[in-house]
């Protein structure tokens, strides 16, 4: 899949969108995490755009392609892009992490349309994914099932179990994407936990594997457009991000997996992404 | 009673394709007929409990009635969180199956008495919890679990134990079954000791004490009106459980006595000292060493009569 003109362009406002109302939910709630929601804004408006086959209008349609953010906490990006789409009204996300709220600080399917599953401990959600994609193979349905990782999350080894799984079963309805954006809680991954090679361990338990810049709307486009990336074998898509991505002074900074947009923070960061809408 | 439930579960199987049998690497022998016939229902998950468990809740959320099986401790604690998180906060229709409940597999040793696990699962919303006496409970117990909305918690003995019910009960989930009615005390019983129970309220009886039995095969929801009923009718009620003497039966009962605003009746919690057994033995070794074999639980009960009633 190549993206023309427009729809780079309609993708690039929305991907910005998204990111305002990141900006404006954190602020408003004085939350955390928005660094790790801004990370993977681009790879979920490509899924959501172009790739998911679901119907707002119809949540639980029993064909769709079912997506679980298994990384729960960077929730407030994925609510504002489901808002966006239709799912739930656009005006819930004032409330984000407030009192009587619908919306918590990690994604919960208990009443928001479109989440697939509630996650906010890490280390769940592909076994979960991992299971829909079994059932979707002993049922013969044509759904997929995708799951987002963050990479402080590879840390855990309930991770791993069900990669080693899915090859062993030839799940090749099973996406896993890790939002690779080398910092999580208390250091880089680096310094914390080193992950590297990474692509050649999930290669080595027996995934296609496949790296994007996962900023660059045409390259995920690409990457997803061709699923699975190998017959039999799960995909791994490992995306190369940048924490904070779309606000200058928040990129790449351990600092905004905490801290929460005030002040003339705030209203620097929303003339900034303002102006890419 | 586990080859009573997989006898039942594989005749159900045959007929409703909804129902998925998972494994924890485990039951060789047990489970190889279900595996065979039915490699569409059957998924060997490897020695994962946690995918295992997570899978089940994935399953169970695309249509399933999924039941993971292993030993013991294995798939109840090992995969807690996932139990809590992704089965029950889902109220996914995932049935957690546990053979060896107690000290079934004493021998081996601590790591494989399952001692806490009715309190654990007890306090997991949306959980029901289910700990049949007997195989024929156990076959009962299987059947009515696959018509249940929710998760739940199936404890099992291991194999060979003796068959209490001479008829079919009538059987529902979260209703005792009166094994023996009495009006001097109440013995409730939860898991593999019924027959230990049946046996110590013969031998009480032989000693002039007319004692109740109830099978409280259904630890979550308890039946409330069974208990009060034995408050109301009996001077003395003894619960009776392989289990921790910490937050299984005894202490489903206490609250629900220590909450009831009538005369309550003498009251003691038979079961485990809360603490790794030392002892190294069989079930039957044991049963003996804590007193919940039936000379046991009568020596218990007498002692408890004699000072408070």
């Amino acid at each position: 899949m190549s993206l023309s003109p427009e729809e780079r362009l309609e993708l690039q406002k929305l991907a910005a969108k998204v990111r305002r109302h990141t900006v404006e939910m954190t602020h408003k709630a004085k939350a955390s995490h928005v660094g790790s929601s801004l990370s993977m804004v681009e790879l979920l408006v490509v899924l959501y755009k172009k790739i998911l086959r679901v119907k707002p209008e119809d949540p639980n349609w029993p064909d769709r392609d079912r997506f679980i953010l298994s990384k729960g906490h960077g929730c407030a990006s994925y609510y504002a892009l489901l808002a966006e789409l239709g799912f739930f009204p656009v005006d819930w996300l004032d409330t984000f992490y407030q009192d009587g709220s619908r919306l918590p600080g990690h994604a919960t399917h208990t009443y928001v349309p479109g989440v697939e599953i509630s996650t906010g401990s890490l280390g769940h959600g592909l076994s979960v994914a991992t299971g829909m994609a079994l059932a979707a193979k002993r049922d013969r349905k044509s759904y997929r099932v995708f799951c987002m990782l963050s990479d402080g999350e590879c840390d855990e080894g309930s991770t791993w179990e069900p990669a080693l799984f899915a090859p062993q079963h030839r799940l090749d309805n099973l996406v896993a994407i890790v939002d690779y954006n080398k910092i999580q809680s208390l250091g880089t991954v680096k310094e914390v936990m080193d992950l590297e090679s990474l692509a050649a361990k999930w290669r080595a338990f027996g995934w296609a594997v496949r790296e994007v810049d996962g900023h660059d709307l045409d390259a995920i486009a690409s990457a997803f457009s061709s699923l699975p990336f190998e017959r039999g074998r799960p995909s791994c898509l490992i995306a190369h991000t940048v924490k904070g991505k779309g606000v200058s002074f928040m990129e790449n900074k351990l600092l905004w997996h905490y801290r929460s947009p005030q002040g003339e923070e705030y209203r620097a960061a929303i003339a900034e992404l303002e102006e890419k809408e | 009673m586990r080859t009573a439930f997989i006898q039942e579960l594989f005749e159900i199987a045959q007929k409703d394709p909804r129902i998925v049998l998972m494994v924890g690497d485990l039951g060789f022998g047990v489970v190889t007929p279900f595996m065979e016939e039915l490699p569409q229902q059957f998924v060997n998950a490897g020695v994962a409990e946690q995918n295992m468990t997570g899978m089940a809740a994935g399953m169970a959320l695309s249509g399933k009635i999924v039941f993971t099986y292993s030993i013991a401790n294995f798939p109840v604690l090992r995969p807690l969180e996932q139990i809590r998180n992704d089965i029950c906060y889902h109220n996914a229709n995932v049935r957690i199956v546990a053979v060896g409940g107690g000290m079934a597999y004493g021998a081996l040793g601590p790591s494989h008495h399952a001692t806490e696990d009715l309190a654990v699962m007890r306090a997991m919303p949306n959980m029901l919890v289910v700990a049949p006496g007997d195989p024929v409970e156990a076959r009962l117990a299987t059947r009515a679990l696959v018509e249940h909305q929710g998760p739940a918690y199936l404890r099992l003995g291991r194999a060979g134990e003796p068959v209490v019910h001479k008829q079919i009960p009538d059987f529902h989930l979260g209703k005792a079954i009166k094994m023996r009615d009495g009006f001097d005390l109440t013995l409730i019983s939860t898991g593999g000791l019924l027959p230990e129970v049946v046996n110590a309220a013969d031998i009480l009886a032989a000693q002039g004490l007319d004692a109740r039995v109830l099978s409280m095969h259904t630890v979550k929801p308890l039946d409330v009106e069974a208990i009060l009923q034995a408050a109301k009718e009996t001077q003395a009620i003894f619960t009776v459980e392989e289990h921790s003497i910490i937050g299984g039966l005894g202490s489903a009962v206490a609250e629900v006595l220590a909450e009831y605003d009538g005369p309550t009746p003498q009251f003691r919690r038979l079961g485990i000292p809360a603490k790794f057994s030392a002892e190294v033995g069989s079930q039957k070794y044991l049963r003996s060493l804590y007193q919940l074999d039936a000379p046991g639980i009568v020596k218990q009960v007498l002692n408890a009569w004699r000072t408070g009633g």
